[in-house]
């Protein structure tokens, strides 16, 4: 089968390749691009380590096609920090221990990243609510929350 | 290590410092099992057995093998033969033999240019099956009738005239119960269940391997013991053990789960097969669920005899668990640990390992522990309801302390249960007023933990900054706790040590990073390989200052003279040192390796209130409490992260999770959506205290923490739901649908 050459936005910048049109968005980003912070943890939309956004949406990749990203702008954790300087997510998720294997870290960041857009002062139940999608089998998702209160807390003393 | 070596008094043990891995795991730079690809690689999938119990007639893969960009088939007739005990059972679990012993067990796989094309070939294989009787249920497997899985898998514990799926039969006790139960007040005996859960790690097994014909080969895979990894990969395929080179990947998730082998076999056969190209092997979530280990289902009686000033007179338990199609259920463990919290004049426990037609289970953090503290826990809360006694102040009455004998035989050491009990005794939250439909359950939970085999090496670098090479993998921080003992025993920053997971070809034999042992065993081993550095840089100063060795001591991270005897010099910093090594004797590291004795037994208590609702039956999880004995926490913040994750998943274990098999014996909830772990909303913060009672047998008192908290939820929240409801669920999990039929039927 002939793949589809597809032209889109990761991060920024401008990328191109060649999808099988079975492969999901999860599926280029990792192989074609290799751009692997992005995780597969179900391949159902359960679990949430695949969180990127499309055009500013929040998105399971592992449930859109790599073809679909055509001309859309894509999103990832590798482009969540600019150059040496951390989101203040990613900060606060390292100085509250927010992790402890990290395999769910880069989804939960960029959905994180996704609410305190929309909402930069969310109540404790709209974070856990927001992050339902998002499964961490280590941490029991108290130190999450709390990073995520925290950062929500000096952005906007930042602002 | 003597106990006066424990002091309080430390500049980074204690503190909580950044991971050192926690740049990468914040930006997705570190690599797990799947980020990695190499030339000229294949990728490999797998079929699998869609019957519980079918004898495999024949394997057609004709049309398989005229499907283009197919490299490589592999199935059972690939593997050497003549494998026995534990080796064969493996062999068997990697690749089905002459039958398919469950859902989900592989009987083929395929190693082709693209992971479309592997999938696509998977299904061209034609495998004709002769279905036979199944059972899934443990007290069906051992009942007259039943299927037999496999003739001859019982080992001679096993009494004459049982059922041949009962493959290990265990009884212990002490004291006669009989007379313990005459001098009870009060005597029940009750019967409960648990559901077979999974371990749920987020990251689904993955490997790439390549072997070449000459028997030499790599590996890079997600795992929890690498060198487990290479024996076992090594027995299954005949392979000279030292030849095959095992790199553990960063690692999303093990709690057990990952010490054990379940596809990486098939990846390096595969490999072989398509003449040395490097093969990736990455399982889809539903064949983690229903082809790598959960852990075992138990069905138990336990009987306890009480006085009515809540002394514990006698217990009996009996256990029976089924581990899947293999033998190895935890039923032993289940059974030591059962009574273990407290000293119980007289009892008798009784243990049977069942085969069913189930995925062979594998570890799951303490394994058989919370369901046999499920069954004594719960009992003793019934009881000391009915005789109108504090459950706090009966576990406080019975609790075993330092010296006492085990319910299981060895006598403790230095334990801490009692200040563990009296700090949950003095939370806030145990005072916390409680409204309609809301209750408080509690219970104590225990853990042996583990020395393991362990060989850690330290090295100097030129520029006086340190570099530690470990075999345990860091699946929670254990990098950060290793830099903190490093700085510490060295007196230099936190920041100027390294810490590596090695691959095997670096160090001698380590066991996994499991049974609570990284920060106990490898911080162990490191203290001692860094001692022997020390020396050794207490030597060269002393050649420099021309005096005995003996009269140099190492104090803040430099060489000083060992009081004024010694002479007068300047301390000679670990950086001065570095730098002329080369020429004072060349490179300075130190090695040491051992199977540690002083292992640090750990107990934790858990309160929770809960709040059913008497419409629904779903409970909800107001407040949780873990309280546990850490010996001693070296970085706190991912000591509490322990006891917050194992707090959860016994919260999953007690309220959501569980297989569920249709009466085909397939496995009906393979995926995250239906086999259901705690999501964020479900839950409440998690409170913690971390109990020091320091550990004699490590050089900074650490006992190890990854496991107890997964044991005392299953108790402490049928403890709470009965408080609410008046209904006793002796039968998890405590489902809406369960708990709201038992509440209407009261």
């Amino acid at each position: 089968m002939s793949k589809v050459h597809v032209s889109t936005t990761v991060n920024g910048e401008a990328v191109e390749f060649l999808a099988d049109t079975r492969d999901s968005l999860l599926d280029s980003l990792r192989d074609s691009l290799g751009l692997t912070g992005t995780k597969e943890g179900c391949g159902t939309g359960d679990c949430g380590a695949c969180s990127v956004r499309v055009d500013g949406t929040l998105v399971c990749s592992c449930l859109m096609l790599g073809v679909e990203a055509q001309g859309k702008e894509i999103e990832t954790i590798e482009g969540m920090a600019s150059g040496d300087t951390l989101h203040p997510l990613q900060q606060k998720f390292i100085e509250h221990a927010a992790l402890q294997c990290g395999f769910c870290t880069p989804g939960i960041l960029v959905a994180s990243k996704a609410l305190l857009e929309k909402n930069p002062d969310p109540t404790e139940e709209e974070v856990r609510y927001w992050l339902a999608g998002n499964l961490c089998r280590c941490t029991g998702y108290d130190k999450i929350i709390r990073a995520v209160m925290d950062a929500a807390e000096e952005m906007r003393g930042a602002a | 290590m003597a106990k006066d070596t424990n002091t309080s008094d430390f500049r980074y043990i204690g503190s909580r410092p950044a991971r050192p891995d926690g740049l990468d795991k914040v930006t997705g730079r570190a690599r797990y099992g799947a980020d990695i690809a190499a030339a000229n690689m294949l990728h490999a999938a797998v079929l699998r057995s869609p019957h519980a119990h079918a004898r495999i007639v024949k394997i057609d893969t004709s049309k398989v093998e005229a499907l283009k960009g197919v490299k490589a088939i592999v199935t059972r007739a690939d593997f050497p033969t003549g494998l026995t005990g534990e080796d064969w059972d493996l062999q068997e679990n990697t690749m089905a033999g002459e039958r398919a012993l469950y859902d989900g067990h592989a009987v083929a796989a395929i190693a082709a240019t693209s992971p479309h094309i592997a999938r696509d070939a998977v299904k061209l294989i034609e495998v004709e099956y002769e279905i036979l009787p199944h059972v899934i249920d443990v007290d069906d497997a051992m009942a007259d009738g039943a299927p037999v899985i496999r003739e001859g898998a019982a080992n001679k514990t096993v009494p004459e005239g049982m059922h041949p799926n009962v493959v290990k039969y265990i009884e212990f006790g002490h004291g006669d119960v009989e007379d313990g139960f005459a001098k009870a007040d009060l005597v029940m005996e009750r019967h409960y269940k648990t559901e077979a859960t999974h371990q749920g790690y987020i990251e689904p097994h993955a490997c790439m391997a390549q072997l070449g014909a000459d028997g030499k080969g790599e590996m890079w895979v997600c795992t929890q013991g690498h060198w487990y990894i290479r024996r076992m990969c090594a027995a299954v395929l005949g392979l000279d053990t030292a030849q095959l080179r095992v790199t553990a990947s960063e690692i999303g998730g093990g709690f057990g789960g990952k010490t054990t082998i379940f596809m990486e076999p098939l990846a390096l056969a595969l490999s072989r097969k398509s003449g040395g190209r490097p093969v990736k092997l990455v399982m889809s979530r539903s064949e983690v669920l229903r082809a790598t280990g959960p852990t075992a289902s138990a069905s138990m009686d336990v009987k306890i005899g009480m006085t009515k000033d809540g002394m514990l007179t006698a217990g009996v338990a009996n256990f029976r668990m089924q581990g899947g199609a293999f033998p190895g259920s935890p039923v032993d463990m289940a059974l030591y640990c059962a009574f273990a919290p407290y000293q119980v004049p007289a009892l008798q426990h009784i243990g049977y390992d069942v085969l069913a037609n189930r995925p062979k289970c594998a570890a799951y953090r303490a394994p058989g522990s919370p369901m046999g503290a499920f069954a004594v826990e719960s009992l003793i809360d019934e009881m000391a309801t009915e005789l109108g006694l504090d459950p706090m102040q009966v576990r406080m009455k019975n609790g075993s302390k330092s010296g006492d004998q085990s319910s299981y035989g060895p006598k403790f050491g230095v334990i801490g249960l009692e200040e563990t009990l009296a700090a949950t005794q003095a939370h806030p939250n145990l005072s916390f007023p409680l409204g309609p439909n809301q209750g408080r359950g509690i219970a104590a939970g225990y853990w042996f933990n583990h020395g393991g085999e362990t060989s850690v090496s330290v090295a100097l670098s030129e520029d006086g900054t340190v570099q530690v090479s470990v075999g345990t993998p860091d699946i929670g921080g254990s990098r950060a706790s290793m830099a903190l003992m490093a700085a510490e025993t060295l007196g230099i920053p936190y920041e100027n040590v390294r810490v590596n997971i090695a691959e095997t070809g670096s160090l001698g034999v380590n066991e996994p990073t499991h049974g609570s042992r990284a920060t106990f065993a490898s911080g162990k081993a490191m203290h001692g390989a860094l001692t022997q550095a020390i020396n050794e840089m207490c030597r060269r100063a002393a050649g420099k200052w021309k005096i005995d060795p003996e009269a140099v001591e190492w104090k803040d991270g430099a060489a000083v003279p060992a009081g004024p005897n010694a002479g007068q010099f300047p301390p000679m910093t670990i950086q001065e040192i570095a730098r002329k090594m080369k020429n004072t004797g060349g490179p300075i590291s130190g090695h040491h390796e051992s199977v540690p004795d002083g292992v640090g037994d750990s107990f934790g208590a858990h309160v929770v209130d809960v709040e059913v609702d008497p419409e629904t039956g779903h409970t909800k999880i107001l407040r949780y409490l873990v309280v546990q004995d850490a010996g001693r926490a070296i970085h706190p913040s991912y000591v509490e992260g322990q006891y917050q994750g194992g707090a959860v998943q016994g919260i999953g274990w007690a309220l959501n999770e569980e297989y569920v098999y249709d009466d085909m014996g397939r496995l009906q909830n393979p995926i995250f959506l239906d086999y259901r772990v705690p999501v964020a909303s479900d839950l409440p913060m998690i409170d913690t205290v971390i109990v020091e009672v320091p550990n004699p047998g490590h050089p900074f008192g650490v006992r190890g923490v990854g496991e107890t908290g997964i044991t005392p939820p299953l108790p402490a929240i049928a403890n709470a739901v009965a408080a609410a409801t008046g209904v006793r669920i002796r039968h998890l999990p405590i489902t809406p649908t369960k708990l709201l039929a038992a509440i209407k039927a009261k």
